[in-house]
């Protein structure tokens, strides 16, 4: 095993409901049969590897397992099949380990919402290891970088904006120095200001800092802004990985690659668009 | 440049003590927040002592025989009252350790923060019994003054000491009663909260457990709180001492030993569950 590969993961399978459930099988429920729903598949023999420094983006739609496949990595999930590593440690048998090298960004900040900014910045990082005089010195500088102002963080959470809790959720998991960061869709929801602002800052955190970032999007722009390499994930599965370019390339069939957007990409690869891939996966959940 | 390992025992520098205590400057600053409901709670836990301990008195004007001690019977339900308020919040507090998370939205980054399972417990436990004294002690100080009550004969020591020793087995009981909304996302705080009624129910909190049906009564033995009820009446009505009680004591440190390390293990068995599941999502 490569103890130096931020994350590889092989044959990772997860499913959701299916099994026995006695409760059914009561007068009341269902049609009284001791079955659940058939287990659904939510990731499905995903196998891939992130490099050192590298941003790694995983683009799919809604539903298609993105936040399923962050939540096994985050060691939030047990997979039914497979293993993830992380620095050659196992995400199941090494969970401690594992947990105090990744933080994550996820499209909801999920803060106290009553508590001020600083107070959150202060408890997620010392459970992390780090002190309040590091989180003080160096919380101001992170947030002066995201646009905010370090009076904003004093203020409740729930008297910020959206996208002003996003970029205090950005400025948490950095606090901790992540060797792999985990960002699940990090700019859902946000102004197109403050999606610049986390956009370039991820870029920025690539450059200065040691860390390996897994990125998850369904924003094609974004995707291909800020990745090094890119996997498509459809109905659980990784149907393609590779550059932008080797993307492009793979579908061009002698158009010139400028004039392929990146969404021709993922619908030509994955056979839909990713708005097709959505509503499918809805009716799949709907069942 | 760092490796993952490297950067992982830079990490562990953080002693046991200074992550659980994260845990309690948390809630502290939460309980801040929510001041007014703290008031609430306040109040009605004054109202709750003061309208019960009320029953003994009215008993004692229509009078009931000779041999009836009235001042006996309003600090029997005094006593009753404040240690349930005590043990109620304690139950609160820290039963509801995942169903606040769940509320707040934050289930999924405390969870996955590199802190023991035992330490994160231990935290909200320290916590939900440094908060309980607090709301205790205020609910008495301001209920004392309506009623006339003689505290000359009290054993404040054997008081303390056994509620004391009765906070760790309470402290267990409610770990394992906040495995419930860890398992029913939907209807597991309400089950945790049935766990504190039958505690309410069989542990002699407003009646004597002798006035239990039999079968009841077999509960009232398993029960810590009907230890603790026992001898905090034994050190502040009859000014038993510490010699006097320490049955009790020992029963209490049995309960203690064996439901602190129960109720983790069932905890974090019952996590194990909830990841193989995807129970551990952000909302119930």
């Amino acid at each position: 095993m490569d103890d130096q590969l931020p994350l590889r993961a092989r044959h990772v399978a997860k499913s959701f409901g299916g099994g026995w459930n006695p409760t059914h099988s009561l007068p009341w429920r269902r049609n009284g049969h001791a079955r659940s729903d058939p287990a659904r598949r939510v990731v499905d023999d995903v196998s891939f590897e992130i490099r050192r420094r590298e941003i790694f983006g995983v683009i799919g739609a809604n539903g298609s397992g993105k936040s399923t496949l962050i939540r096994i990595i985050s060691t939030l999930l047990l997979p039914d099949a497979g293993d993830v590593h992380i620095f050659g440690m196992d995400v199941v048998r090494e969970t401690m380990k594992v947990r105090s090298l990744l933080n994550r960004v996820s499209a909801d900040p999920s803060f106290f919402r009553n508590m001020s900014a600083l107070e959150n910045l202060l408890f997620f990082g010392k459970v992390y290891g780090v002190s309040k005089q590091e989180v003080r010195r160096r919380a101001p500088q992170i947030l002066a970088r995201l646009g905010l102002e370090w009076e904003r963080a004093l203020e409740p959470m729930s008297n910020l904006s959206r996208g002003q809790q996003q970029k205090i959720a950005v400025a948490r998991a950095l606090l901790t120095s992540p060797v792999l960061m985990l960002l699940d869709e990090p700019t859902t929801g946000l102004d197109p200001r403050s999606k610049r602002d986390v956009q370039s800052f991820v870029s920025e955190v690539r450059q200065e800092h040691d860390a390996t970032i897994l990125l998850t999007t369904h924003d094609m722009e974004e995707a291909e802004l800020l990745c090094d390499r890119i996997a498509f994930l459809s109905g659980g599965r990784i149907v393609a990985e590779g550059t932008p370019l080797d993307l492009r390339r793979q579908v061009a069939d002698g158009r010139p690659l400028e004039e392929i957007t990146m969404e021709t990409v993922f619908m030509e690869l994955t056979g839909r668009s990713v708005e097709e891939d959505e509503e499918a996966e809805a009716g799949v959940a709907a069942r | 440049m760092t490796t993952g390992v490297e950067a992982m025992d830079v990490r562990t520098r953080a002693g046991g003590g200074r992550l659980a205590w994260a845990f309690v400057e948390r809630q502290t600053n939460l309980w801040k927040r929510y001041w007014a409901w703290e008031i609430v709670w306040l109040v009605y836990g004054v109202v709750n002592t003061l309208a019960i301990t009320f029953i003994a008195k009215q008993v004692g004007n229509e009078g009931t025989g000779a041999s009836f001690d009235t001042s006996k019977l309003v600090l029997f339900l005094l006593i009753g009252t404040l240690v349930w308020a005590y043990l109620s919040a304690v139950l609160d507090d820290i039963s509801l350790v995942v169903t606040w998370e769940r509320w707040e939205g934050t289930i999924e980054h405390t969870l996955m923060a590199p802190v023991p399972r035992a330490l994160h417990l231990l935290g909200m436990s320290v916590f939900g019994v440094l908060h309980a004294v607090v709301r205790t002690l205020l609910i008495f100080a301001i209920a004392i003054p309506f009623f006339n009550i003689d505290f000359g004969s009290a054993n404040w020591l054997t008081a303390a000491v056994v509620l004391f020793a009765g906070s760790f087995s309470i402290a267990g009981l409610a770990i394992l009663a906040g495995v419930l909304p860890l398992l029913y996302p939907e209807r597991g705080t309400q089950m945790s909260f049935m766990v504190q009624a039958l505690v309410l129910l069989v542990s002699g909190v407003y009646y004597q457990v002798s006035v239990l049906p039999g079968w009841l009564r077999v509960f009232s033995h398993v029960s810590p709180a009907t230890y603790i009820l026992r001898g905090i009446r034994g050190g502040i009505i009859d000014g038993q001492s510490l010699a006097d009680v320490w049955p009790t004591l020992l029963a209490l440190g049995i309960f203690g030993a064996l439901l602190i390390p129960l109720g983790i293990l069932t905890f974090m068995a019952a996590e194990h569950w909830a990841k193989k599941t995807g129970k551990l999502k952000r909302q119930g």
